[in-house]
């Protein structure tokens, strides 16, 4: 497998966005990567794109195709990839863009992820929670923020984790948010906003659930040699590993872990020759605020039960030991659901070149986690600077 | 979107699920392979008692369309006592619930497609 870097980012701005297409959001994001690593644009050898669910938010599927047309790929008639892992969607993205440079297949690779949700409105909640059981969890009853609420519930009752520090995580999103200019909600906010806010589902409140947002985010691939022509300050991607669990939450071994994320890390910890310590930033998938305490223990930053203690020691604070979430989030930055897992890897990429301004960590090992539905796929991706 | 509902109707109705005679292991929503024999897997129907405990639950006040006059509702994880845990709605008042809680199964309206549209039934769960 040959050294991989990420020599190109982009990223439209997430949120609601009336006034741009599909089309409009994903190019916006094109271009920047495009023009950031420097290229004339035929050099791109192929696409992977992140979408969840192209067909039920805009009844257009085919959407890598619909990407390569608009961004000028189509004239080149290279391979172009949509990969689907509901809202893992992105992360998967990358991996595939990852493992065909690593394997010598292509040299300069786009992993793009987008996602247009504000078009169908109030319906846009019900779709994402396609990502879980239809069957046997939605049919009766549960929607996606009930099935984290009792993860959350379990969590609390066997751990002592409380309402205040979920809380605390939506708080610190919110305050890394206000740094940087792309994300959709970028106002401090306090415990007791959180706490005051109203119930979506017991002990979840509407502060404790990441929006659903418009967006798109891209990163070009290239192999190390080929990256030299291109950039001082390549990033490298050490590893890329993805792991599964069973679909629905009841069938899950223990409902306060997610063990795909558990699997995913400690395989890119090992492919990268790393340990969890070794981590000096994270971008991770805080849809709902539980999973952001449940990634500090699967992803092995603290024992199991324990994750509560990092937010109230401000360990993943952007001046702690581990900052986590620096972009602001699912939570603050917005969640694109087929976007996430690129605007993940932009920021991370962002950080360890020195390039993330404001908010700007000291960081040489950074990681990304993405999950899809209740974490049925996780995809954990690891960052290096050489 | 109905008929992928109404062919597991005799499975949701009745709560029949499937157990491996190889290993034991019981399986609701129904299986047709073990996940842990694979091909050995000796796959039968079982009724299961219907009675459980409550492992985890969430008062849901954001819900469905089809399930805004329910609202708020009390979804749950259920352990039945075969060992299968499902996820399902609990009959009663929300300040009632509590981990811990025994339950038992009850055939109910489950939620419906507009004033005139069709009715869905499922299992939900009653305090014993």
């Amino acid at each position: 497998m040959r050294k991989v870097a990420v020599i190109g980012v982009g990223q439209s701005k997430f949120g609601e966005l009336w006034d741009y297409s599909f089309r409009d959001i994903v190019l916006s994001a094109g271009i920047e990567a495009i023009e950031d690593a420097g290229l004339e644009g035929r050099e791109i050898e192929a696409m992977y794109v992140g979408n969840m669910s192209g067909g039920r938010f805009l009844a257009q599927e085919h959407i890598a195709a619909l990407i390569a047309d608009y961004s000028g790929l189509a004239e080149l008639h290279i391979p172009c990839t949509r990969v689907e892992g509901a809202d893992a969607s992105g992360g998967l993205a990358l991996r595939q863009a990852y493992l065909a440079v690593a394997s010598g297949l292509h040299d300069i690779v786009i992993a793009a992820g987008a996602e247009k949700v504000t078009d169908v409105g109030e319906k846009a909640v019900e779709i994402l929670s396609s990502g879980v059981d239809r069957e046997w969890e939605v049919f009766n009853g549960a929607t996606l923020a009930s099935l984290f609420a009792m993860m959350a519930r379990m969590h609390m009752e066997k751990y002592g984790t409380r309402a205040e520090d979920l809380a605390m995580v939506s708080v610190k999103n919110h305050k890394n948010a206000t740094k940087n200019p792309k994300a959709q909600f970028r106002r401090e906010i306090s415990i007791d906003v959180v706490m005051n806010s109203p119930y979506v589902a017991e002990p979840l409140r509407m502060f404790d659930c990441a929006p659903v947002s418009d967006g798109a985010a891209v990163v070009i691939l290239a192999s190390e040699e080929v990256a030299k022509n291109y950039t001082d300050t390549p990033i490298y991607i050490s590893s890329s590993a993805q792991a599964c669990d069973y679909i629905a939450l009841s069938s899950r071994r223990d409902p306060t872990t997610m063990d795909a994320i558990v699997f995913a890390a400690r395989e890119a910890y090992k492919k990268a020759g790393v340990e969890a310590k070794d981590i000096d930033v994270a971008e991770v998938h805080d849809s709902y605020t539980i999973a952001e305490i449940m990634a500090y223990e699967d992803l092995g930053f603290v024992e199991k039960g324990r994750g509560a203690e990092l937010i109230r020691e401000g360990v993943t604070e952007l001046d702690g030991d581990i900052p986590v979430n620096p972009s602001g989030g699912l939570k603050a930055c917005g969640h694109a659901a087929g976007a996430t897992g690129i605007r993940q890897a932009v920021e991370i990429v962002l950080q360890l070149r020195g390039d993330a301004k404001e908010r700007q960590v000291d960081a040489e090992t950074g990681l990304t986690l993405n999950i899809g539905g209740t974490g049925a796929t996780a995809v954990v991706t690891v960052f290096r600077r050489d | 979107m109905l008929p992928r509902f109404w062919r597991k109707i005799k499975y949701r109705y009745n709560l029949i699920g499937t157990k491996c005679e190889n290993c034991g292991t019981y399986y609701y929503p129904p299986r047709n392979f073990c996940t842990k024999c694979r091909r050995k897997s000796k796959i039968v129907e079982v009724k299961f008692s219907g009675r459980g405990e409550v492992v985890s639950y969430s008062v849901v006040h954001e819900v469905p369309e089809n399930m805004k006059e329910q609202k708020p509702y009390v979804i749950a994880l259920v352990k039945l006592e075969e060992g299968p845990m499902i996820t399902a709605q609990l009959v009663c008042r929300p300040e009632e619930v509590r981990v811990g809680m025994k339950v038992k199964a009850a055939f109910r309206k489950c939620g419906e497609e507009g004033e005139s549209g069709i009715i869905y039934y499922c299992t939900k769960f009653v305090p014993e």
